[in-house]
């Protein structure tokens, strides 16, 4: 059915109906989430206790705030700079990527395209174990041979990054690829003719007409690296990024803290997404 | 082929091949090696199958496998029959900055932690929570209502975690379809259901493979929703392997577990590929 062929008022009805209902059911874990930090009392659940703003800005037990609880707020740093890294080592990798696969032609490309989606399809659990496994296997190597330890290689921050690196890598490839594919090759080739060299001509025209998709893949990877779970849980290391403190504290039972911390990370990530989403509107004009 | 070009090829493979080569491809050779070791004493190893005839003489293993494999394909189908008319709906029922908006919507909740949204759905369905509150009152329930804690609760979690993955590229396939096709259908003496099967649903096969791919992925490989959300008896696979990693340090077992994982799934993958004569650069790339 499409609006130009009329339809009986009832379906129609009934069909915006339930579109309204699908979205009632997206919203509704979110909105209880954000509603329950605000309730004043030990627990994120009914009977609704009052309005307070203490799971915030609370000081003193038992109602310690978000911004004064040492130990989460010391998981957000530790997200944000993993995620800091895996987003500029993934762009970097990413923007390499696209070049390869869209200006030079070799044998084996496309079988190497299909290699470089794969781990867009292998369970984010066992990446993390192949590299943990890979990873301690080095680093006995090494403790063998030379008697060095190689603490890098252990569980740990350094192994995290890694960890999400290799897929966020392929995400970041294919949305610099596919702005790369809508570049006008003889806007280059004019910089060529005049003067410009190869690289010279990439720096000026060709970057910068990608730097909406570069901004955008940087935004995604630092969101799906900051929002990373299961390829984290394997190799985490004693310093937790946000995502597994939260885990281990929701295992333990819950207080509206959780809540208040959630509710951060919604507005945290929305400010995320409307900065691209503006990037991106103005790439159009 | 020039030098400068061969130098430049050279450049941009190297980090490609460096990613795939030391983070997926020698680690999952790796896994698979070390799934083959069987301890026989202190740091003596031999290569035997023991591990894979442990897993195929347990039960408890090889029935989770097998749920988890049939859950998973149960969420990917009912988040597919859900999300069809809401995407058909966005694509082609409305039109403009209400399309936009609509989409946009949907993507909302992706950009909040899975840990997040799971916990949205403890405080909805827990016993002390809004539904059990909410049935309460209504005087459909006598007494607080435990909704969480069983397999209906993880198939919610898992359909509402994943259902973006299948929104997103169902819309971009049904907006490529143009109106006229679907009038002529009308035209030529079909009706709705004739549509739909005949013209519909073959055009948006290609978005229909990649969302139940990306879906059917995340719900195997999901290890917060079933733990969260599930009971004691409700086991997922990836729960088996975290304990054997982490909690039972044994390693080798929890890299057959792995392995057996990337088989399956690359399995059903690539079944469905085939099945339905797609190509994996086409659904996601």
């Amino acid at each position: 059915m499409i609006p130009s062929i009329p339809q009986p008022r009832l379906l129609t009805f009934a069909y915006g109906t339930y579109v309204a209902l699908f979205f009632v059911f997206l919203a509704l874990p979110l909105v209880v989430v954000a509603v329950f930090a605000f309730n004043d009392g030990q627990f994120p659940s009914l009977p609704w206790e009052g309005f307070t703003w203490n799971w915030f800005f609370g000081a003193e037990r038992p109602m310690i705030g978000v911004f004064h609880e040492r130990s989460i707020l010391r998981a957000i740093g530790t997200s944000v700079f993993v995620a800091f890294l895996v987003s500029a080592l993934s762009v970097c990798v990413g923007l390499s990527n696209a070049f390869l696969f869209n200006r030079y032609k070799f044998r084996g490309q496309s079988l190497l395209y299909v290699l470089m989606l794969l781990p867009l399809v292998i369970p984010g659990i066992v990446l993390g174990i192949s590299i943990l496994v890979f990873s301690s296997r080095v680093a006995n190597e090494v403790w063998d041979a030379y008697q060095i330890d190689l603490e890098i290689l252990r569980p740990g921050l350094w192994l995290v990054v890694l960890g999400q690196f290799s897929f966020i890598t392929t995400i970041a490839t294919l949305v610099v690829g596919a702005r790369l594919q809508k570049f006008d090759r003889t806007l280059e080739e004019a910089a060529l003719n005049l003067g410009a060299s190869q690289l010279t001509a990439i720096r000026t025209v060709t970057l910068p007409f990608l730097r909406p998709a570069l901004i955008g893949a940087f935004v995604v990877a630092f969101l799906m690296s900051f929002e990373n779970f299961n390829t984290t849980l394997m190799l985490v290391g004693s310093d937790a990024p946000l995502t597994i403190a939260m885990f281990d504290r929701l295992k333990e039972g819950s207080t509206p803290l959780l809540n208040a911390v959630s509710l951060l990370l919604m507005i945290g990530s929305s400010l995320l997404a409307l900065i691209m989403i503006a990037f991106q509107d103005k790439s159009k004009r | 082929m020039r030098t400068e070009s061969k130098l430049g090829l050279a450049l941009l493979l190297t980090p490609l091949l460096l990613w795939l080569a030391l983070l997926i491809f020698i680690p999952q050779v790796d896994v698979f090696l070390v799934s083959l070791r069987e301890r026989i004493g202190v740091g003596q190893y031999q290569t035997s199958l023991a591990n894979y005839l442990t897993f195929f003489n347990e039960p408890l293993y090889l029935w989770t496998f097998l749920r988890t494999a049939m859950m998973s394909i149960v969420a990917t189908l009912i988040t597919l029959l859900i999300a069809f008319p809401v995407s058909y709906y966005i694509a082609k029922m409305i039109k403009g900055r209400m399309q936009s908006a609509l989409f946009l919507l949907c993507l909302v909740p992706f950009w909040v932690s899975e840990l997040v949204r799971t916990f949205g759905w403890m405080i909805l369905l827990r016993e002390t929570g809004v539904f059990s509150n909410i049935l309460q009152f209504v005087g459909l329930a006598s007494g607080p209502v435990e909704m969480l804690y069983n397999d209906g609760a993880i198939m919610v979690g898992l359909v509402y975690t994943s259902m973006l993955f299948m929104v997103v590229p169902l819309v971009t396939t049904l907006e490529s379809l143009p109106d006229e096709v679907v009038e002529a259908g009308y035209d030529l003496g079909g009706n709705g259901l004739s549509v739909l099967r005949e013209i519909i649903v073959p055009h948006a096969m290609p978005g229909i493979v990649s969302g139940c791919i990306v879906v059917f992925m995340l719900s195997l490989g999901n290890y917060l929703t079933p733990t969260m959300l599930g009971g004691k008896e409700s086991l997922w696979f990836t729960e088996l392997i975290y304990s054997q990693f982490i909690v039972r340090f044994n390693w080798e077992l929890g890299a057959a577990f792995g392995f057996l994982l990337l088989m399956l799934s690359s399995a059903i993958v690539w079944g469905m590929l085939k099945l339905t004569g797609q190509s994996l650069e086409k659904t996601m790339g």
